[in-house]
Formats: C-alpha cells, sequence, structure tokens
C-alpha cells in the first residue's frame, strides 16, 4: 500500500492498487467543528479531480468535499452518514468517505505527503 | 475596522475561546471543546455567557416616563412594579422590528437590554423620540454575563446570596465586593437562568468564580443551537424592520390592554394585520431525515409552489434532529403541514412544527 497522500483542500488519500480511500483531515475537522451531517457521493457516479464529491455540515455551516483525483465511486461510508460524529473521533481511519477506482494514477503526484501537508496547514492557518 | 473587545477578552483566550468578529466586537464563536459539548453541559449543568457586547441602555426618569415609553412600547409599563421585565420590540410606522429588546423596571427610571448590532442606532431613535426630557445612558462600563441550565441557580447562589428568591423576569440589586450589581432571572436558551450587570473591572474574577463553581464557558455557536431549540428568534434572522411581531408570531409580547388602547408606534399596522390577517408568518420546521436547512433555504408547498423561505436552521444537539424556522404562506402554516426544503439543488421533505422544539421537562425534588 502506497504512503497517504493530502490535497490543499484537506482530503487524504490511500491508495491501494486501483482503490483509492478518501477522507477528511484531522486539521479539516478541526476546522469544521461537530459535523451533524454527511453527503456521500453516489456508488457508481464518476468524479473528476477537484470536483463536488460530498457535503459535511457542522454545527455552523455547510462545506464541500472534493475529490483529490478522479475515479468512480465503487464504495462510500454508510456508517458516517448514519453517525456523522465519527467523523470529528477517527477522521483518518474509521471515518473515511468513498472509496473510488483511480482512473489516472498522475493525478497523485501533485498531492502533498504528510509532512509537506503539515506544514501547508501551519502555514496556511486554515 | 477594528473589533471592540469585552472585558472577559483574554479570559476568552485563557479557554481556548475561537474568537469571531460578530457585531464589531471580538467574540468566542466557541471554546476548546466544541459547540456540542458546549450546548448539552447548558442543558445538563450550567453555561456562561458574555454577553457584554449587548447594549445597556438607563434612561432615568420620575412617573412621565414610563407614559413617555408607552407611547413607544406595545407593553404595559406604567404599571410595571419595581424590578420587573418585559419583553418588547422597538418598532417603526409599519410595525417593521428595529430590535427586540427586555426593558426592566429599576428604582430611577428604566433600563433596556439591546441587540449589540443594534444598540447604538436603537439609542439615537430613542433619544430623538425622547428628546432632551430624560438622562439616557448606554454604557461602556458594564459587563452583562448569563448563566443558564438547571444548576445557574445553585452555583449563583452560592457566590451572591438570594438570587434564588428572584422568579423569572424580575430582577434585583445584590451587593458583590461591596457594590451594588444588578441581576434579572432571564436568558434566551429555554433554561432557568440570570444575567448580571456588573462593573467591567470584576467581570473577570467573577467570571471565573463561576467556572470555578462548575459552570463551564458557552460561545456564541452553542447560543444560537440553545436558541434555536427553545424557538427563540435572533435579531437580523428570523425577525427584522421588513416583520412585524404579529408576523413573527411574537403577537403574545405586545400586552392586551394595549392592543386595545393602542397609542404605541406601529399600533395602526399591527391592529389592521390582527383584523385582516397576515399573508406570511413564522413557524417552526422540522426536515425529515438528518437535511440541515440553512438560513434562506427555499420552502415549497407538496404542488411545487415556492411559499416561503428559512431564516435559521441547524441541528438540534438535545433533540438529535435538524431544525429550522421560518416565515411561510400563512395558508401553509398549520402544524403537520407538509412542505419541501430545497437544499443544494434537491428538494428534501419537511413538516411545520410547534414551537419550542425542546421543551425543559423539569424534574420533582432536583431542584433542591
Amino acid at each position: 500500500m502506497s504512503e497517504v497522500k493530502f490535497s490543499k483542500e484537506h482530503e487524504w488519500i490511500k491508495l491501494d492498487g486501483d482503490t483509492a480511500t478518501i477522507g477528511i483531515t484531522q486539521h479539516a475537522t478541526e476546522m469544521l467543528g461537530d459535523i451533524v451531517f454527511v453527503e456521500l457521493p453516489e456508488i457508481g457516479s464518476s468524479v473528476a479531480k477537484d470536483g463536488n464529491a460530498g457535503v459535511v455540515e457542522s454545527t455552523k455551516a455547510a462545506s464541500d468535499i472534493y475529490t483529490p483525483v478522479s475515479g468512480e465511486i465503487i464504495e462510500n461510508n454508510q456508517s458516517i452518514v448514519d453517525d456523522p460524529a465519527k467523523v470529528n473521533s477517527d477522521p483518518e481511519n474509521e471515518a473515511w468517505f468513498f472509496k473510488l477506482k483511480i482512473t489516472n494514477k498522475s493525478e497523485m503526484d501533485s498531492l502533498m505527503n504528510k509532512e509537506e501537508y503539515e506544514k501547508f496547514s501551519k502555514e496556511s492557518g486554515n | 475596522m477594528d473589533n471592540k473587545i469585552t472585558a472577559l477578552n483574554s479570559l476568552h483566550k485563557k479557554y481556548g475561546a475561537k474568537l469571531v468578529s460578530f457585531a464589531g466586537y471580538e467574540m468566542p464563536i466557541q471554546y476548546s471543546k466544541g459547540i456540542i459539548e458546549e450546548h448539552k453541559s447548558t442543558r445538563e449543568n450550567a453555561g456562561i455567557f458574555d454577553v457584554s457586547h449587548m447594549g445597556q441602555l438607563f434612561i432615568k426618569g420620575a412617573s412621565s416616563l414610563a407614559e413617555d415609553l408607552e407611547k413607544i412600547f406595545p407593553v404595559e409599563l406604567k404599571s410595571c412594579k419595581l424590578n420587573q421585565s418585559k419583553y418588547s420590540f422597538l418598532m417603526n410606522d409599519e410595525a417593521g422590528i428595529h430590535d427586540d429588546l427586555i426593558i426592566t423596571k429599576v428604582v430611577d427610571g428604566f433600563n433596556i437590554v439591546l441587540n449589540a448590532a443594534c444598540k447604538h442606532s436603537d439609542f439615537k431613535l430613542l433619544k430623538e423620540l425622547l428628546g432632551d426630557k430624560y438622562e439616557m445612558n448606554l454604557s461602556e462600563e458594564l459587563s452583562l454575563i448569563a448563566i443558564q441550565g438547571p444548576k445557574a441557580v445553585k452555583i449563583l447562589e452560592k457566590i451572591i446570596y438570594g438570587v434564588s428568591e428572584l422568579k423569572f423576569m424580575n430582577g434585583n440589586s445584590f451587593n458583590y465586593l461591596d457594590e451594588s450589581i444588578y441581576i434579572t432571572r432571564s436568558g434566551y436558551t429555554g433554561e432557568d437562568g440570570f444575567e448580571i450587570s456588573m462593573k467591567n473591572k470584576h467581570a473577570e474574577l467573577f467570571t471565573e468564580k463561576l467556572i470555578n463553581e462548575g459552570a463551564n464557558l458557552i460561545g456564541l455557536g452553542a447560543r444560537d443551537t440553545l436558541r434555536l431549540e427553545a424557538g427563540l428568534c435572533l435579531y437580523g434572522h428570523d425577525m427584522d424592520i421588513n416583520k412585524s411581531p404579529i408576523e413573527a408570531s411574537l403577537k403574545w409580547a405586545i400586552s392586551k390592554n394595549r392592543i386595545i388602547s393602542g397609542g404605541f408606534i406601529g399600533f395602526e399596522k399591527i391592529k389592521s394585520q390582527i383584523e385582516n390577517g397576515i399573508s406570511k408568518v413564522r413557524v417552526g420546521i422540522k426536515p425529515e431525515g438528518r437535511i440541515i436547512a440553512r438560513e434562506n433555504t427555499v420552502i415549497f408547498s407538496e404542488d411545487n409552489k415556492n411559499i416561503g423561505k428559512i431564516t435559521s436552521g441547524t441541528f438540534g444537539p438535545s433533540i438529535q434532529v435538524p431544525i429550522a424556522m421560518g416565515y411561510i404562506e400563512n395558508s401553509f402554516s398549520k402544524i403537520d403541514t407538509k412542505i419541501f426544503l430545497e437544499v443544494r439543488g434537491k428538494k428534501y421533505p419537511a413538516s411545520v412544527s410547534n414551537l419550542p422544539f425542546y421543551k425543559k421537562s423539569y424534574v420533582k425534588g432536583v431542584n433542591k
């Protein structure tokens, strides 16, 4: 399994063969606050890199979720739809958002590694 | 423009507040535990709210003051007892609401608590209406701290002896550090609680005492979910200059005698709305499922007609479902009427609901 990569929109992505698992980062959940609603992309739908792929709502506001790579959705995590608070408690493991079949692995190249992401999220202050 | 700060600003920071700009002040939206924890701790224990950004207006005057204020506000003030508080509004001639407020009869006049965003324009307007007849002071020296929740009374009583004797919507002066402070039994969360007006210089230590007795600091975020569960309006959202108290379902706050006798600003419009009806009215709305309908969400009828707009919407942490309020065409305002809410281009089913969403269930023997 490859290393975890990160996007500027605060998503994490883990690639296993052609299958990418995508979720939002701990840092993102800290910015969002308590998550009370999750909407995920439908299985079988196609999503394009940096395109809309779901919504999370905190007690304060709604935020779009973007996919860091293009592909076809093959699985979504219903357990976070039923219990959105899971996203706050374990965002980078159990509370993954969706899995997709990646269409272009080179899209991974522009993403950040953990160290770069930590620097990015600290510097951007968001 | 630089934000003002309240006397509790450094205390907010000390307790991990996320600060935001609100009505010209730097205020805490939440502390380190987050909105849901803060919300629940207010419902189960006691929460402390810094509401010092709100306006505390004092108008001094003899008996003619009550009479003159009755020409402005739709409540009975001549017969108002000493230390009694009343909820009211400042309206224009068309009964549009400039602000909602709490007015309390005090020894030498009245004090009025105003919304932060409106306080300076309210002051100007009231000054114009009352002229130079009375001494008016919008205090900069006073903080306003609220403590709300089932344990508020026990906690505050430990610091200020005698507050437990106060009745709801009544106030009194108390001694604190050899100074007189003013406390009312009131609040905006649907819980029992108090609002304490004291000099800025005492506010921080006093708040630390409340924390030491077990109350938690609560930010604007949980204040919003608490008041919305309690079905209470937020000025600038659920009411504004384009809505009347009748449309805002706040007729209960206009005293019955004043509806008959009139003589206050906006009376003609209020009277005509009561007699002839209104086209839109504020209602509670419960979405089905977990979808959250935020402010400005459009409301549709079952036959797809645009019938109104959401003015406040969130997730209710104590009732574990999404809740909203909005203005809807009167013919759709009956409880349980099925409606649809358009969120991100999709229509979701919802129904018109009773308010409040959250009702306090008092357990006998608990408040010993």
